[in-house]
């Protein structure tokens, strides 16, 4: 009965006029969705449970690794100086690959070329963790991702993907997030998707977790194949949101439900 | 799990795991038999009245997985006339405790805070033992809304 | 690599009540679960929580599966003196972690 609900709501939305994009001043973190009880976990830092991540990135900033025994800190030094600002402008473009990385890709590149090491599976308690350190020395500032020219091409793949209708439901990204934002799916608010606090932690999950997972469980969700975590294809729908999203405060560690 | 002497099937449909639909088979809840057994353990033979607690506890919630609560008691905090401890239970998990807090007249104020899991819409219950080893408690109701877009458990 | 955070004010006057906020890193994994393949995922969680001040419990809490990931705690005290609260985790598969925080009490 439940899904039978749902199926038809969400075909309401696929019947739904496409896509208009949200005009800035009504942009909204999913913070504002959320009730006082979660906001609140994400307010206080001793109740943050995403602060606990924050904590083992900062140690794993040090520690020395890979056969290079370098720590991240051994280049980068205080990442409260260096890597402030820095999450704000990813994904960004790697030259050495010609296309752009998200934050967890990039600590990964310095891993295996700098480091020497092996990189880190995605989603793993250490990726995220230290995703989560270098993010949050950002907390406050504004999003500045896909400023870069030689972002143009990959910022239009990602909207292209953003408004492509997939998956069994044959819904695309723009049809909730674009024109039903505010409006619920059974008991949750459809956000605006606006990825200003990853990682972070989701009361569903009991964990942190990434943009990536976010993604794949949304694109599982409309029953389409999920994108393999890595893939250009998720860094391109990152790269479109976080660019969607530039001017927003970074919140990461959040908290959503 | 001796009492289990029924045992709920229910199957969450959630717009999620391809193609598949998603189904979790829960272990029996926590019968009123089990949840009477787990409260007679805490208070004995002796009464329990309404009253002195407060719970704290959104009435609905977004996600059961972490539920803030917190149990606050209007008591005196002296040598003399104190909350010795404060135990919480529930309804419809699979295990009726959810909690025991030791306190003392040095807490200074009987209040304590957690977040809990609730497997379903349900009642929670406070009970404080006093110094004088009177029982006093207060009972909410939680309504817990399931996520649309849910991942597979595991 | 468990974390801890805790919150205990730093000063405070004698007679003070402090509230003390505690946030440590647990799956909490309910031993309730089952794999895809239908296994029981094997319960792991804290079961103790307890909090000393100079040697001295003063809050301790026992713990059940119904207690959220990553078990957020906070509880008061009176101070009465400059000291050290000594805070305890003990759970399954010999899971024990501590950690401290100093109070100067004027």
């Amino acid at each position: 009965m439940r899904i039978g609900a749902c199926i038809v709501l969400l075909t309401a939305m696929a019947g739904a006029a496409l896509a208009t994009e949200i005009p800035p001043d009504q942009r909204r973190s999913g913070y504002s969705f959320m009730s006082p009880d979660t906001k609140a976990m994400q307010d206080e830092d001793t109740a943050n449970p995403g602060m606990l991540s924050v904590l083992d990135g900062e140690a794993l900033w040090k520690r020395k690794a890979g056969s290079a025994d370098k720590a991240c800190a051994d280049c980068h030094n205080d990442a409260r100086v260096s890597m402030k600002g820095v999450a704000a402008h990813y994904p960004a473009f790697a030259k050495a690959l010609g296309r752009p990385v998200d934050l967890e890709g990039r600590i990964n590149l310095c891993r295996t070329n700098h480091q020497q090491a092996s990189p880190f599976a995605y989603e793993s308690r250490e990726l995220l963790a230290l995703t989560a350190f270098v993010a949050q020395q950002s907390r406050g500032l504004p999003i500045a991702a896909g400023d870069d020219p030689q972002l143009a091409p990959f910022v239009d793949k990602g909207h292209a993907l953003f408004m492509q209708r997939q998956g069994q439901l044959n819904l695309a990204c723009a049809n909730c997030h674009d024109d039903n934002w505010d409006k619920k799916l059974a008991g949750s608010a459809i956000t605006q998707g606006q990825p200003t606090g990853y990682p972070l932690y989701r009361l569903e999950w009991q964990s942190l977790g990434s943009l990536q997972r976010r993604l794949r469980a949304c694109i599982t969700g409309i029953r389409a194949q999920a994108y393999d975590y890595g893939s250009p294809e998720l860094v391109e729908l990152e790269l479109y949101l976080m660019s969607r999203a530039r001017g927003m405060p970074i919140e990461t560690p959040a908290v959503r439900p | 799990m001796a009492n289990s002497d029924h045992t709920t099937r229910r199957t969450f449909l959630g717009l999620t795991g391809g193609a598949a639909v998603l189904v979790i088979v829960r272990p029996a809840d926590a019968t009123p038999a089990m949840l009477q057994a787990a409260i007679r353990n805490v208070v004995g033979e002796a009464n329990v009245r309404a009253g002195k607690v407060k719970l704290d506890i959104p009435p609905l919630v977004e996600n059961g997985n972490t539920v803030p609560m917190t149990v606050s008691v209007t008591s005196p905090m002296t040598a003399d006339e104190y909350v010795k401890s404060i135990h919480v239970f529930n309804e419809k998990n699979p295990q009726p405790n959810i909690g025991n807090f030791h306190l003392g007249p040095r807490a200074g104020r009987a209040q304590v805070s957690t977040r809990i899991r609730l497997a379903d819409s349900q009642k929670v219950t406070a009970i404080a033992r006093l110094s004088d080893d009177t029982f006093w408690s207060a009972t909410a109701d939680v309504v817990v809304t399931l996520a649309a877009c849910t991942e597979e458990a595991i | 690599m468990p974390s801890a955070l805790i919150n205990v004010p730093k000063k405070a006057k004698r007679g003070d009540v402090i509230e003390i906020k505690t946030l440590m890193s647990h799956i909490m994994e309910t031993g309730y679960r089952h794999t895809a393949s239908g296994d029981v995922v094997p319960r792991d969680i804290i079961t103790s929580f307890t909090c000393r001040f100079n040697g001295t419990e003063v809050f301790r809490a026992d713990l059940y599966p119904a207690i959220a990931a990553n078990p957020f705690i906070t509880f008061f005290t009176t101070v009465t003196e400059s000291g050290k609260f000594e805070f305890e985790w003990i759970g399954d598969k010999g899971f024990s972690e501590t950690a401290q925080a100093s109070i100067t009490v004027e």
